[in-house]
């Protein structure tokens, strides 16, 4: 529809070229401007969302090679069920993403409320320094994390794990769980700060009078937090919910550089976007990482869905 | 009688809990600064220990040096190139973002018109979908249109950023419609409307954007590490990436380059703490 109007406008808009002045009539007219507004989004969002949609879509049916492209139907589709590499890598996004949420989004909802809360002192400043992970770039914080968790018994983990724990050094970078820890302990270091001032600002839309009503009738600390906040924080829930799992499925940055831009061992730091990154750029087998984006594609719109569902967000549009 | 009892006991133990949650957060954000404290203390160091000993806190007068900065601030390399290109191109897709942006977010909020629904649907798609999926589609694009190893190439992808536009049309339904016709009423065309009337009040939506759009493209990875290919051209998180490559890794730069590349952040950050956080808190602003 809105296609077809726009197209339209523009057919009038070189139709009436040689009318200056009728043309300019035309375009500022509050019928036309609104569609001279969001026209940059449509090109942007036709030319760079659409079709390249559209292509990966072409391209999972195809083998293209340099200058070589020849429609080779399921054939992807079979090697990626096959291959050995795709389900490690869909279990561990998989896998980071539900320890993210895990983690993510209690630990900064309590952090919130106490620093939120009046007996707290000097709220502002501590929330300053949780904020400043979120400064440093993914590259350095990789890096920092990579050489923290060093596996000699001189990184900082293990020096802490044998000096004060009395246990052995553990081999972080080269094992499945381990591994797994490094990466989440990453993601909590980087987010933590940025979910809590989401659930700060979250928490400052809930009207004091509620707290007031809990005091009166003697409610206790948890009872306040249970049966106030977290209700009324929904919004807020579902928003960071909404992000995290975005961020926990697209991730790559981070195991790209925990393992220095190489493959970790037996694929334990590869995500989805890592083997659509490998195959597609490193290999060049573009039909097979296409096939991947799609896989990728389906199990967020899957994830969203269900999100949207359970949250009750979906329901009340649709009444 | 209870909620006068319970609120006599209050300030005791209030003043209790209060000391406890305190020390809570200074122990918390020394676990936070830990990373950022080993990092800089590395950077000291020899940077042919960092693959043996990795980061710790141990501090030994004896071996602290100054070789690495040395070597950053006189050394035969592309640093400051690739801090130069990574301020340029976040002010200028910084910019430009920003002004399409807020265009396309004013023409959602101050009009109606067929086909709006659909197209704000459209907004919120893009917003749900990682870019990460359509990355090598996109870099096949880019690559046709000869625009690969530019710094367009990077930015006309962002140009409507769908986080931005949805927060200015949030930000503007706000402000009341009467403005547009006072100002068709002045004799103002619609764009002039725009330009004139609304785009100067929206500075503290702007300025919010503006550190989250510009935070966003300091520290972006994936897309330019796809785009750019000429080592002259990188920004700073690819040139640091590409000290880590095979044929032998320059720690020396990489650690004093990563120190370098936090601080001006971190400067810019404690001399405008509050617009940082509410500009990084934006996105939260919903429905």
């Amino acid at each position: 529809m809105k296609e077809r109007t726009l197209a339209l406008t523009t057919q009038v808009k070189h139709e009436e070229h040689h009318q200056k002045k009728s043309l300019w009539d035309k375009l500022n007219s509050p019928k036309v401007a609104p569609y001279v507004f969001v026209l940059p989004f449509v090109l942007i969002f036709i030319i760079f969302f659409i079709y390249p949609i559209f292509s990966t879509v072409v391209m999972s049916f195809q083998s293209v090679n340099i200058g070589d492209i020849q429609f080779v139907g399921l054939d992807n589709y079979r090697i990626l069920l096959s291959s050995s590499t795709f389900p490690v890598a869909i279990r561990n996004s998989l896998i980071y993403t539900a320890l993210t949420l895990l983690l993510l989004i209690p630990f900064p909802m309590i952090l919130a409320c106490m620093l939120n809360s009046k007996a707290m002192r000097g709220s502002n400043f501590f929330r300053a320094f949780l904020f400043l992970p979120i400064l440093c770039s993914v590259v350095v914080a990789g890096l920092t994390f990579r050489f923290l968790f060093n596996e000699t018994d001189t990184g900082l983990v293990n020096s802490i794990i044998i000096n004060w724990f009395g246990g052995e050094k553990v081999r972080w970078l080269s094992l499945r769980w381990p591994a797994m820890t490094v990466m989440v302990a990453l993601a909590c270091w980087r987010w933590t700060g940025i979910n809590v001032i989401y659930f700060m600002s979250g928490l400052n839309s809930i009207p004091v009078e509620l707290y007031e009503a809990c005091d009166i009738d003697g409610a206790n600390a948890w009872q306040r937090f249970w049966f106030v906040t977290v209700p009324l924080l929904k919004p807020t829930i579902i928003y960071v919910l909404t992000i995290s799992i975005y961020g926990g499925l697209a991730m790559f940055a981070e195991s790209q550089m925990l393992w220095g831009g190489k493959t970790s061992p037996l694929n334990i730091g590869l995500t989805i976007v890592g083997f659509i990154y490998q195959n597609g750029i490193s290999h060049g087998q573009l039909g097979l990482a296409s096939c991947a984006g799609l896989v990728l594609l389906v199990v967020v719109l899957i994830i969203n869905l269900i999100q949207l569902r359970l949250t009750g967000v979906l329901g009340k549009e649709k009444a | 009688m209870t909620s006068r009892r319970l609120l006599a006991h209050k300030p005791g133990q209030r003043k209790i809990t209060g000391v406890l949650m305190v020390v809570f957060f200074i122990i918390l954000s020394g676990v936070v600064l830990v990373p950022f404290v080993s990092m800089i203390l590395t950077s000291f160091k020899d940077s042919s220990m960092i693959i043996r000993n990795g980061f710790n806190l141990n501090i030994d007068k004896d071996i602290l040096t100054f070789e690495n900065y040395r070597y950053l601030f006189s050394g035969d390399h592309q640093y400051f190139k690739w801090f130069i290109n990574s301020i340029f191109l976040t002010l200028i897709q910084t910019a430009l973002t920003l002004i399409i942006s807020a265009w396309v977010g004013y023409g959602f909020a101050f009009y109606d018109f067929k086909g709006k629904d659909f197209l704000f649907v459209c907004v919120l798609v893009v917003m749900m979908i990682p870019f990460e999926i359509l990355m090598l589609p996109l870099y096949r694009e880019i690559v046709a249109m000869k625009l690969n190893n530019s710094y367009l190439g990077i930015i006309l992808p962002y140009l409507a950023h769908p986080t931005a536009v949805f927060f200015f049309r949030q930000y503007l339904t706000s402000i009341p419609k009467e403005i547009i016709d006072a100002g068709r009423i002045d004799g103002c065309c619609e764009y002039g409307i725009f330009l004139r009337l609304i785009f100067p009040i929206m500075q503290p939506a702007l300025a919010a954007m503006a550190i989250f759009v510009g935070m966003f493209t300091w520290n972006n990875y994936l897309w330019p590490l796809l785009v750019l290919t000429d080592s002259g051209k990188f920004t700073l998180p690819i040139g640091l990436t590409s000290l880590l490559s095979p044929y032998g890794n320059n720690y020396k730069l990489l650690i004093a380059g990563a120190v370098m590349s936090v601080i001006p952040i971190m400067i810019l950050f404690f001399s405008a703490q509050r617009h940082f956080i509410e500009g990084m808190s934006t996105g939260s602003v919903k429905g």
